[in-house]
């Protein structure tokens, strides 16, 4: 569980630093204006146009695909949680992590 | 500013706000969302967007090195973290509906809370004896943890829904501010459930990453995530706060503590004034 845990970070902090320099080199001198805030663009916010972002190499797309990697681990580690309470048969924490794993979900989806 | 420019500084100060947030066992968020809006004049929102990535990131890869060494427990944390989820997919609504000045302000009081804990972490009592409560073994709650000299120590829980509750009140502050909670998920363990401080300390971590990640999604659907702010403050926030672990757990910190508190107390302060000017 620990070794996942690291890989997951692993791959998201790599896949953030390759799209933020990426992002850094196409908008390098161009002026930040994050004092007001405009939601981010509806394409960087769905994971299928996130998709088709990706394809023409966006570099803040492929931030964000790097946030939902790390988005993901903790998710991945409640999934593991529910196999293991399951091959131990306790059957009350295969119900409560299936419950962590609804509300998860919930919060993904929505 | 331009773009470059601002990457680099953000990234030195999230470095910073890692190193502190690991040295006081905070988190690094709690002084990351004061330094980007009062001192970057980034959005609360964006600022809370970013903040909460961090908090994923750090939990994840501290958490993995406590799983190893048998601190933390998996069935407290798991039974736990129903009531942190539902808080934080309550408290991510709650922060697209409530005005920004007032997010300002809860923001501000919690710093408030934090310097107040920081303080007193100092002169912490040992938890008193109490009888076993047959829920713990129930729940299947009760467990052991190494006490450093070979041995294992036994502990159970108490005061379950009142633990249960305040992590729901832990998890609704996590999705609303855009932080970890640890000292609120620690006070839940502590204070009201008597669980060992060592293990306690170490399940809140594993909790974190869980409770952050309820949120993260709705976060990122309403576009608080924005990827120019995110991609410094993510690894400049996890390398700080590795970096702390690792050398300024063993170092003498008492003195480094009280600048701290020092430091949370006036951002508290300063953030309390500009949510009721409404700047």
């Amino acid at each position: 569980m620990g070794r996942l845990l690291q890989s997951g970070v692993l791959l998201a902090s790599a896949t953030v630093l390759l799209g933020g320099i990426l992002y850094l080199k196409a908008n390098a001198s161009h002026p930040v204006n994050l004092r007001t805030f405009i939601s981010e663009p509806a394409d960087l916010r769905s994971a299928t146009q996130l998709l088709r972002l990706l394809s023409h190499g966006n570099p803040a797309a492929i931030v964000q695909l790097g946030i939902l990697f790390l988005i993901a681990t903790p998710v991945a580690r409640v999934i593991f949680a529910v196999i293991a309470f399951a091959i131990e048969r306790d059957r009350l924490y295969v119900v409560v992590s299936l419950i962590v794993l609804a509300v998860l979900t919930l919060g993904l989806l929505h | 500013m331009p773009l470059l420019l601002f990457t680099s500084l953000v990234f030195a100060g999230s470095i910073a706000a890692g190193l502190l947030g690991a040295l006081t066992g905070l988190g690094g968020g709690v002084v990351l969302v004061p330094l980007l809006t009062l001192i970057f004049h980034v959005d609360i929102r964006y600022a809370i967007g970013a903040s909460l990535i961090s908090v994923i990131a750090t939990s994840s890869g501290a958490a993995a090195a406590y799983v190893r060494e048998g601190f933390s427990s998996v069935r407290i944390g798991m039974f736990l973290e129903v009531a942190t989820t539902i808080g934080a997919v309550f408290g991510a609504f709650l922060a697209t509906r409530v005005p920004t000045r007032a997010l300002a302000i809860v923001f501000g009081l919690v710093l408030l809370y934090s310097a107040w804990l920081s303080w007193q972490q100092s002169r912490r009592a040992e938890p008193t004896p109490h009888p076993a409560n047959p829920w713990s073994d129930r729940l299947r709650m009760s467990g052991t943890y190494p006490d450093g000299h070979g041995g294992l120590c036994h502990y159970s829980v108490d005061r379950i829904p009142a633990g249960f509750a305040t992590m729901f009140g832990a998890g609704t502050l996590s999705g609303l501010l855009g932080i970890g909670s640890g000292a609120v998920k620690v006070l839940a363990m502590d204070r009201i459930m008597r669980i060992p401080f060592k293990v306690s300390t170490t399940t809140s971590n594993f909790m974190i990453g869980v409770t952050a990640a309820a949120s993260a999604g709705i976060y990122l659907h309403r576009g608080y995530i924005d990827p120019a702010l995110a991609f410094p403050v993510m690894l400049g926030v996890l390398a700080g706060s590795l970096l702390g672990a690792r050398y300024l757990v063993r170092a003498r910190v008492s003195l480094l503590r009280s600048i701290f508190t020092l430091v949370i107390l006036a951002l508290g302060v300063e953030m309390i004034i500009n949510g009721i000017r409404g700047v």
